[in-house]
């Protein structure tokens, strides 16, 4: 059986999208470095239960998902790490969209309740179909889409865009046109 | 034209709006995928790959020793 040489390089490949799903989903760098590497050793302890040819993407995001809730029932849910945190390690600087505005997205993605951060993260960004992102996190394709739903209409209500009503310049953006000034 | 039928809509851009409405011309979309793409594009931190070398040298000496 030589099935390792690639089941290493698939795990490898998925690295960093598993490691953007676990910040998603813990808020924090160091947590999801922690969770990463558990995932991949369970990961790797299981492998033989895992299909080549099948979606690997898929059955790591599920494992590293069970692992997350499961380390959180045993925690307690921890504080989130203030934001500063996250900008300092970007390594690169999206061009279209200013440090301060991406903090935002963070705050806002972090306040919202679990089951919906993590179907907005997985359709919108991990790039997983309702299906199967209703697989990885155990429930029904419909009560994907209305998590889906529900967390795109309450990141549009904290974040005053996407044209839901026109709020004019909020409080945080304000502040920054002072402060450039 | 027709009738707007929902009043809260009657704002938004009706240019495309896709079925999840994350689509490429959405606000929330684009945000979304800029911070999962940030952390992304990271590369892939050096214990990462160490783990990696750990687990696969474990198994091969496993392999090895008993088959």
């Amino acid at each position: 059986m030589q099935e390792t040489p690639s089941f290493k390089r698939e795990l490898l490949a998925t690295l960093p999208s598993l490691r953007a799903f676990a910040v998603s989903l813990s808020g924090r760098h160091d947590k999801a470095d922690d969770l990463v590497q558990d995932t991949m050793m369970k990961a790797w302890a299981k492998q033989d239960s895992f299909q080549m040819g099948t979606n690997i993407k898929a059955w790591l995001f599920t494992i590293l998902r069970n692992e997350f809730y499961s380390q959180m029932r045993k925690r307690g849910r921890e504080v989130q790490d203030s934001d500063g945190a996250f900008t300092e390690r970007l390594s690169v600087h999206p061009s279209q969209y200013g440090i301060l505005d991406m903090a935002d997205f963070k705050k806002a993605l972090d306040g919202l309740p679990p089951d919906q951060r993590e179907a907005i993260v997985l359709i919108g960004a991990s790039g997983f179909s309702y299906e199967e992102a209703a697989e990885i996190c155990h429930c029904a394709v419909g009560t994907m889409k209305s998590r889906v739903s529900r967390a795109r209409t309450r990141l549009q209500d904290v974040l005053g865009i996407a044209g839901e009503a026109d709020y004019g310049p909020d409080a945080v953006s304000a502040q920054v046109t002072t402060q450039s000034l | 034209m027709k009738d707007k039928t929902k009043m809260n809509d009657m704002s938004v851009p009706r240019s495309r709006r896709t079925d999840d409405g994350l689509g490429s011309n959405s606000d929330i979309g684009a945000k979304l995928r800029a911070f999962y793409g940030a952390v992304q594009d990271q590369p892939i931190p050096d214990k990462f790959l160490d783990l990696l070398e750990k687990l696969d040298e474990v198994e091969q000496a496993g392999k090895r020793k008993g088959g």
